[in-house]
């Protein structure tokens, strides 16, 4: 199953071109920077934007296709939407609220008390909305999205409205969200945190136009892409949790194809998680080095090196058996260790280097 | 002040009851028609925007001039009413409403537009989202949010009708018991000599009556507001 989406609009300061298609269900993430396109895309898929073309298709069926000229309109397609300003209707209580959609569709698979538990907003359902807090409001507006029983999740910045306390509030609540509804969901953000921990795929939009997309972790590690030109730039993996030495207080997990050392999470073995490694964290060495604190030294090889001018260095993309790294080094490294396309090089990181994403 | 005489209680009573009949006929017809100028863009919208407001600036005689025109017994419609429903508003209390109707309405698609334009058309939009049609929304979401303007509209409407003058005298003229309402009675009592006794009751309780419902308006309005979590 998957999400298709090709439009085209003529907007007077911006001409949009988009066209992807990802895994449902899962998150997709829309990245880029704001002004680029990413709300459209929101806002076609929820037919409140009409695009001058293009197709949108969930699992098989079509919500538009301007050349067969079907257009659903907002109202019957099933399709949550989850705004930034949360919206909810100040004249009803959370109550009210959350069983809005849910009394306009038939019964479905998304039940009020498993969503009320889920988003922990059993205490609120008597409040009215303006007695609530940033955070708390955002909770019952994806709560009441879901309860329409949606076939498509639409999330414009819901946290960009929020600060960084609340934003940690809500972020395992989507996550746990993620795992236990099936849905395909569509995600718009331009927090690289909430990219790592939330997206299954990422697509980039720059300008009205897609750069890239793909699954986060082959995203993440592209060289190539504007996100590999930023400070916070680093390769995300998808790992399993295979080991736990509590004495050495250290976790051995899998990902990408390799093995990783971190210092001891507190998840049980076999579980799933995320691990960010940043690339500025990433030394590159044509051989092992002896007698070092650092326990990861992954071999790999050189796929591609781009240069960043502005932060006098350059960018090597680092691939793995199963995915890639990144490793931001200088210009004088690259000419000192002969590197270039296809070069085997090994990758030295630091345990503590290694930021594993709770899941 | 001294008791009412039977006659002027006539003129009060008869004063309440056109009011009312005037804001329970018009003051739906405004709320269509500011929820269409609110929502809506389409052609003849500043024309219909500017119909709307005409009696607001028109002098009330040429309101009433106008009214008499089309309502007239031989008007347009006018003499449709009387041949098909045998309906005559000419010089009658229905015709006084309408007079004033027509008078106030102005009055209350600004209050009622007001409190639409308010309204962020966002939830709106998340309703359709939810699922919701047209009618559904307007139910529901934008007449619950829009009902301090519209109750409001209908308070200042009401007091605004217990003093319309020049349009009513000059449709439903100034018939006791019939069309004689009380800026009617309080004309019609300074025509007479010695009468400035009873002119002076009768604005008292003009005065009364518009005092009391300025007040509530701004009380119920304020109590809506609180209600609707502003």
């Amino acid at each position: 199953m998957s999400l298709s989406v090709s439009l085209h609009h003529r907007f007077p300061s911006i001409q949009m071109d988009i066209a992807f298609e990802v895994p449902s269900p899962g998150v997709t993430v829309l990245f880029g920077p704001s002004g680029s396109g990413k709300s459209t895309v929101i806002n076609a898929a929820a037919g409140l934007l009409r695009p001058d073309a293009g197709r949108i298709a969930v699992d098989g069926k079509v919500l538009a296709d301007t050349a067969a000229g079907v257009w659903l309109p907002p109202e019957k397609r099933r399709v949550g939407l989850v705004f930034q300003d949360s919206r909810l209707f100040p004249h009803m209580s959370v109550a009210t609220n959350l069983r809005f959609g849910l009394r306009r569709v038939a019964p479905g698979a998304i039940v009020f008390d498993e969503i009320v538990d889920l988003l922990g907003i059993g205490a609120l359902l008597d409040r009215r909305p303006a007695a609530l807090s940033g955070g708390e409001k955002q909770r019952v507006a994806i709560g009441r999205a879901l309860l329409a029983q949606p076939h498509l999740l639409l999330m414009d910045e819901p946290l960009a409205s929020l600060d960084a306390a609340r934003k940690a509030e809500i972020l395992p609540f989507l996550v746990r969200l993620k795992t236990a509804l099936r849905l395909p969901v569509l995600y718009v953000t331009h927090s690289l945190d909430e990219a790592a921990r939330l997206a299954d795929s990422i697509v980039l939009i720059e300008a009205g136009q897609v750069l890239a997309f793909g699954s986060v972790s082959e995203v993440a590690a592209r060289a190539d892409l504007p996100l590999a030109q930023r400070d916070d730039a680093g390769a995300v993996l998808v790992c399993n949790v295979e080991a736990n030495d509590a004495g050495r207080a250290l976790s051995r997990l899998t990902g990408g194809g390799v093995t990783f050392w971190v210092p001891l999470v507190d998840l049980p073995v076999g579980a799933s998680c995320r691990i960010r490694i940043p690339a500025r964290e990433v030394i590159l060495a044509g051989q092992p080095p002896e007698a070092i604190s650092l326990h990861n030294i992954v071999p790999g090889t050189v796929r591609q090196i781009v240069k960043d001018p502005a932060r006098r260095s350059v960018v090597v993309q680092v691939g793995l058996p199963d995915g890639g790294l990144l490793s931001r080094i200088t210009p004088d490294a690259v000419v000192r260790l002969g590197l270039s396309d296809g070069s085997p090089v090994l990758a030295l990181i630091k345990s503590t280097s290694i930021e594993v994403l709770r899941p | 002040m001294t008791m009412l005489s039977p006659e002027e209680w006539e003129a009060v009573w008869l004063t309440l009851k056109v009011a009312a009949r005037a804001v329970g006929f018009g003051l739906p017809v405004a709320v269509l028609a500011a929820w269409t100028l609110a929502r809506f863009r389409f052609p003849g919208r500043a024309v219909l925007n500017a119909l709307v407001h005409l009696p607001m600036v028109l002098p009330p005689v040429v309101t009433g001039w106008l009214l008499l025109i089309v309502f007239g017994v031989r008007g347009p419609i006018g003499s449709l009413l009387q041949d098909w429903f045998g309906i005559r508003l000419v010089f009658t209390t229905a015709g006084a409403s309408l007079a004033c109707a027509v008078m106030t309405f102005p009055i209350m698609v600004r209050s009622v537009r007001l409190s639409l334009d308010s309204i962020d058309t966002g939830l709106e939009q998340a309703a359709r989202t939810l699922g919701a049609g047209w009618i559904d929304r307007l139910v529901n979401i934008t007449l619950p949010l829009a009902s301090p303007g519209i109750l409001v509209g209908g308070i200042v409407g009401y007091a605004t009708c217990l003093g319309e003058f020049g349009a009513v005298i000059t449709f439903a003229a100034n018939i006791p018991g019939q069309t004689q309402t009380l800026p009617l009675a309080i004309y019609a009592a300074l025509q007479v000599p010695g009468g400035e006794a009873k002119a002076a009751e009768l604005s008292m309780v003009s005065l009364t009556l518009a005092l009391i419902g300025l007040l509530l308006s701004e009380w119920i309005g304020k109590r809506l507001n609180a209600a609707l979590g502003r």
